[in-house]
């Protein structure tokens, strides 16, 4: 999707302003399967680049979210709690965090769709 | 080391079915074909396929063949007749698991051993030196067949209907030899699902036809994927897990597939031992309140103490529940026990309940 930013772990990012809503993308959820499980973290929580953050869980494994920025989490989706298949209806749509982002210079070092979409072979 | 992938039979449809394959067991395997939930379902409702054609299998014959079956096996082969089935393990000296399997008795001299693909190698290695000292011979027939296991409701009429396999009268953990297209297959009626249903044993030619008749009828193929869910549900133990070399059948409440009272059999004296003192740690299942999914190797903690660890563990699809089976200390292995599992960072509150979360219907009579 045009105007996201995307890690090489399939993580998104859609920026407003200072705020990052992190999710994962569409082939992401492809490849996961039914996802059963979001283990996110808690409001207030710090988050940093490159580590994990969470997780996303399909019946048979556990997939690591990994923050494509860091920051400090302001939201994390509630709808998910109930109804983590949300993820595979609209992952665009069904971001896993919000998060208010400490350093927007990050986000340079992260591919956009064009770039993303070549990693995945689309 | 490297080794060559093995294939079983199916392997070209499984592929051509788009099937997400993986290896398992030292076979490439199907885990899904499209979504494990689908999959799962169609065998707690309707009927679904199964390629289990890596599974192993030995026979033992002989004049002595019933007495070394028990002197190797856990359970009392003595108690079945012709065209039964039982189940049980396979045990080192130290009451550890070399395998659990399935003894069908074709006849008084002679008994088909159906063992895990994982242990094949090992488990005939073990056979044939403790026959040496028998009357017996050992014929490893993994390679000869193909099997197919069609399980749930509509598993019967399947066979019936989509198969031309007649059933009738056949109970669970029965087998009859039968000719099908010129050749002697086995039907019997087991599974690992927790539902009524069948394997078939046949060459692997045949076991294709069979297969490519049921795609044709619309019958669900089901990956290893929803076999796991499947038998995890239900209760049964999968060898890797919650049997293992250092888990012994006592240990993992199976004790009753173990005949104490028969004369000696290979690891009798550490069950004995092991029943009578119990055992450091035993099976339990787990039901936790949040969706978090405790799964192999997470630890289970009672407060701060680490006291076992999990040996599968699922969001149920069944019942949309996250449960698992834990091996722990024996001093918080009772009903009702309030423990916690670690899940990632988190801990996650869990009781300690009855393993068979899921009740099969098997078709008793």
């Amino acid at each position: 999707m045009d105007g996201l930013y995307y890690s090489e772990s399939h993580e998104y990012v859609k920026v407003e302003g200072n705020l990052g809503f992190i999710g994962i993308t569409d082939y992401a959820q492809q490849q996961l399967g039914n996802v059963v499980y979001v283990d996110m973290p808690e409001v207030d929580d710090e988050v940093t680049a490159g580590e994990e953050f969470g997780a996303v869980e399909s019946v048979k494994a556990a997939s690591d979210l990994i923050s494509p920025v860091s920051g400090t989490v302001v939201e994390g989706n509630e709808a998910l709690e109930d109804e983590p298949g949300l993820v595979n209806k609209d992952a665009f749509a069904n971001w896993i965090i919000k998060v208010e982002m400490s350093n927007t210079d990050e986000l340079a070092n992260l591919m956009d769709a064009a770039a993303y979409k070549a990693m995945i072979g689309e | 080391m490297t080794e060559e992938i093995k294939k079983t039979c199916l392997h070209d449809r499984h592929v051509a079915l788009g099937a997400l394959m993986s290896p398992f067991a030292g076979y490439d395997m199907p885990i899904q074909y499209t979504d494990i939930v689908a999959e799962h379902n169609a065998v707690r409702r309707e009927v679904g396929i199964f390629d289990v054609s890596h599974m192993g299998e030995v026979e033992v014959k002989g004049k002595e063949a019933a007495a070394f079956v028990n002197h190797i096996f856990t359970n009392d082969i003595r108690d079945i007749e012709d065209g039964q089935i039982l189940y049980g393990m396979m045990l080192y000296p130290d009451g550890g698991t070399v395998d659990d399997l399935l003894v069908y008795r074709v006849a008084t001299d002679c008994y088909l051993l159906v063992i895990n693909a994982a242990n094949i190698e090992k488990d005939v290695a073990w056979i044939r030196q403790h026959a040496a000292k028998f009357d017996v011979t050992i014929d490893h027939q993994s390679e000869r067949y193909g099997q197919i296991a069609i399980q749930g409701p509509k598993a019967e009429k399947t066979m019936n209907e989509v198969l031309g396999i007649e059933t009738k009268g056949m109970t669970f953990y029965t087998f009859r030899e039968m000719d099908l297209a010129g050749e002697t297959i086995i039907v019997s009626r087991t599974g690992y699902t927790g539902e009524d249903g069948f394997e078939v044993y046949a060459s692997p030619v045949l076991t294709c036809r069979m297969w490519d008749k049921c795609i044709e009828a619309g019958i669900q193929p089901c990956g290893l994927g929803c076999r796991d869910t499947l038998r995890f549900e239900a209760g049964l133990p999968l060898y890797g897990d919650e049997l293992t070399a250092e888990i012994s059948p006592i240990a993992a409440t199976l004790g009753m597939f173990v005949k104490l009272d028969k004369e000696d059999f290979i690891g009798k004296e550490a069950c004995a031992r092991q029943k009578a003192e119990g055992t450091p740690q035993k099976l339990v299942g787990l039901e936790l309140q949040d969706r978090a999914i405790p799964r192999h190797g997470y630890e289970v903690l009672d407060g701060e103490k680490v006291v076992g660890h999990v040996t599968t563990g699922y969001h149920s699809i069944t019942l949309d529940r996250s449960i698992a089976f834990a091996m722990v200390d024996r001093e918080v292995a009772a009903l009702g026990t309030k423990l916690s599992v670690r899940i990632r960072k988190k801990v996650f509150p869990a009781t300690v309940v009855k393993k068979r979360f899921y009740t099969p219907n098997y078709k008793k009579n």
